[in-house]
């Protein structure tokens, strides 16, 4: 399928617009690696990978892990516009008896293939999803995305070590590197890099892109699907908070939702109405 | 005297017979498949086998990532790593979304012996007991273990068993039916209750036999299924008979023990004994010497049930 850049982006921005919208409602979440990670959300959702609204627990579906469980907001969106649930039920998000928890949860949600939340254990759980894949000899790939800080917890290099072990051609993971955790920079609280050589000597395929350029991100997915013999990364250089100014490169906006007026300006930025 | 097998034999035994029959069956285990007796269904289907190595947070990790996938998973290690080191991923990987994987832990207990307080688990009964919907299972003897894991296997969702190292008498026969959930009587008697799980199951016959002869009638109850707990038969044991002693080789916080105790006050009080691991950690020995320097024997229950008569 040849990708439509131009519509990938565009519904990047939406997903944004309704990350802000929801959070602003909820009060609470994380709207900077919801922000981080947009465009990335946009092309797996709207180009790479096969999922079936009407059919959300197909066998042979491509499956994605939020192993940065935090960004759930900018998850929700684009099942939501790809019409696993009303778009309306995305201003649900953190309240009282919604199916859109804080963090993902696959009981509540179609389209959730994995609860994560406790950082380090999505990677794992999707070595497993690709695991059964391969069992299964099912057509599905697995698709697990991390936050860079999320490398520091030691199952994550457990899970790496294994999907090697097992050659897991089927599972992708994304590493969405904005360089910034909710105490401050990784480089300042315990550096992660390099994450691109880390992972070629733990025997992973790598490709390090602009997780904000639709074409190079396109690109990256068809150059996973013909690494063989071994699981792929994409190393994702993003910025957090990245479409909406004041958030961007801001540790703050980790785990802080906007207030009204706030919102009002992130919207006017991204085109969206408040 | 009674045939000893260990509970872990016949869990390795009981499993590689389930794979036989359902090749949806997933095991995996964490570079102790020699002493948790996986070894036997690797042996023969090593197709549906892994060994993640020495990391049992991606052992639970990847056993959830299975389960969700419609696998039926059985994931070993020793009790201590298992329960300890892998709690958060078993509560949030396994518990929250109820993956249906069998956390088959073994080496559980003082029981374990030499290698000492390290990896003599007393917590682990406790630490499954507080996860949402976790089925948690501790059987007596190789009879009761095999059948307790064949009814874990069929129901769908997360299941923690727990596994000896040491040999143990049999205690029960082939043809014992066991239901989940369901105390089994082993025997009657009017004047206490002995409610015991695990290992401590053989010791309670013992100081049942002991007690008879000084005059005093005592029930024993094998509750290998500590969650659900039946709350009938406890409650029944505190309405018919005088006081209860629980017994278990787990610390008497969040065990047996707590468990019994807080169907009984809410229901019906009568006086209580708790035998179990005081709030120490184990040491290296022979198991028969920990059992009684921990005062895990028959003795020390026989001396339990008299402190309830004078109570």
């Amino acid at each position: 399928m040849t990708a439509n850049y131009s519509e990938l982006e565009k519904k990047a921005n939406e997903l944004r617009i309704d990350v802000i919208k929801s959070l602003k409602e909820a009060g609470s979440g994380h709207p900077g690696g919801s922000l981080s990670a947009a465009d990335i959300i946009s092309v797996l959702y709207f180009h790479e990978m096969k999922v079936y609204p009407d059919d959300p627990y197909n066998k042979d579906r491509d499956k994605f892990v939020l192993s940065k469980g935090h960004a759930a907001p900018i998850l929700y969106a684009a099942l939501a516009h790809k019409g696993f649930f009303p778009v309306e039920d995305l201003m649900t998000l953190r309240k009282l008896g919604s199916s859109l928890q804080g963090h993902p949860d696959m009981k509540k949600v179609p389209g959730v293939d994995m609860s994560t939340g406790s950082l380090g254990q999505g990677i794992s759980t999707a070595v497993g999803m690709a695991i059964a894949g391969k069992l299964d000899k099912s057509p599905g790939r697995v698709y697990a995305m991390l936050g860079d800080g999320e490398l520091q917890e030691g199952i994550v290099w457990e899970a790496f070590m294994a999907a090697a072990h097992y050659e897991l051609d089927n599972l992708v993971a994304i590493i969405d590197w904005n360089g910034i955790q909710i105490d401050g920079f990784n480089d300042d609280i315990m550096k992660v890099t390099p994450i691109d050589e880390k992972l070629k000597s733990f025997n992973w395929g790598v490709t390090v892109i602009d997780g904000h350029n639709i074409e190079e991100i396109v690109k990256a997915f068809e150059e996973a699907r013909k690494c063989k013999g071994k699981p792929f990364a994409i190393i994702a250089k993003t910025i957090k908070g990245c479409g909406v100014s004041f958030m961007e490169n801001l540790n703050s906006w980790h785990g802080k939702a906007p207030d009204d007026e706030q919102a009002r300006k992130a919207l006017e930025e991204l085109g969206g109405v408040c | 005297m009674a045939e000893k097998i260990a509970t872990r034999q016949a869990y390795g035994e009981t499993l590689a017979a389930l794979g036989e029959r359902d090749e949806n069956i997933v095991v995996l285990d964490a570079d102790l498949s020699g002493s948790t007796m996986t070894k036997v269904f690797a042996g023969k289907f090593p197709d549906r086998f892994f060994n993640v190595g020495i990391a049992e947070q991606n052992l639970y990790g990847i056993a959830a990532g299975l389960a969700v996938s419609g696998k039926v998973v059985f994931a070993s290690t020793f009790a201590m790593f298992a329960t300890g080191r892998a709690f958060e991923i078993i509560r949030n990987s396994i518990g929250y979304p109820h993956a249906n994987v069998k956390i088959c832990a073994t080496h559980a207990g003082v029981t374990v012996g030499e290698d000492g307080g390290s990896h003599q688990c007393i917590e682990d009964i406790a630490l499954m007991r507080t996860i949402p919907g976790m089925v948690v299972l501790n059987p007596a003897d190789a009879v009761s273990a095999s059948k307790l894991i064949e009814k874990a296997y069929e129901i769908d969702g997360p299941v923690y068993v727990r596994l000896g190292r040491a040999a143990v008498p049999v205690i029960y026969d082939d043809k014992q039916d066991f239901e989940l959930g369901k105390a089994v009587k082993l025997k009657d008697g009017k004047d206490f209750t002995i409610i015991a799980t695990g290992i401590m199951v053989n010791e309670a016959l013992i100081a049942c036999e002991i007690l008879k002869q000084e005059g005093i009638d005592v029930r024993v109850l094998d509750m290998h299924t500590i969650k659900p707990i039946d709350e009938e038969a406890i409650i029944s044991a505190a309405k018919e008979t005088k006081g209860i002693v629980t017994a278990e080789e787990h610390t008497i916080m969040g065990g047996l023990g707590s468990a019994v105790s807080e169907v009984v006050v809410r229901n019906h009080p009568v006086p209580m004994e708790f035998i179990g691991i005081k709030d120490v950690f184990g040491q290296s020995g022979k198991p028969a010497e920990l059992l009684k320097e921990y005062n895990l024997t028959a003795d020390d229950i026989v001396e339990a049930v008299k402190r309830l008569s004078s109570r």
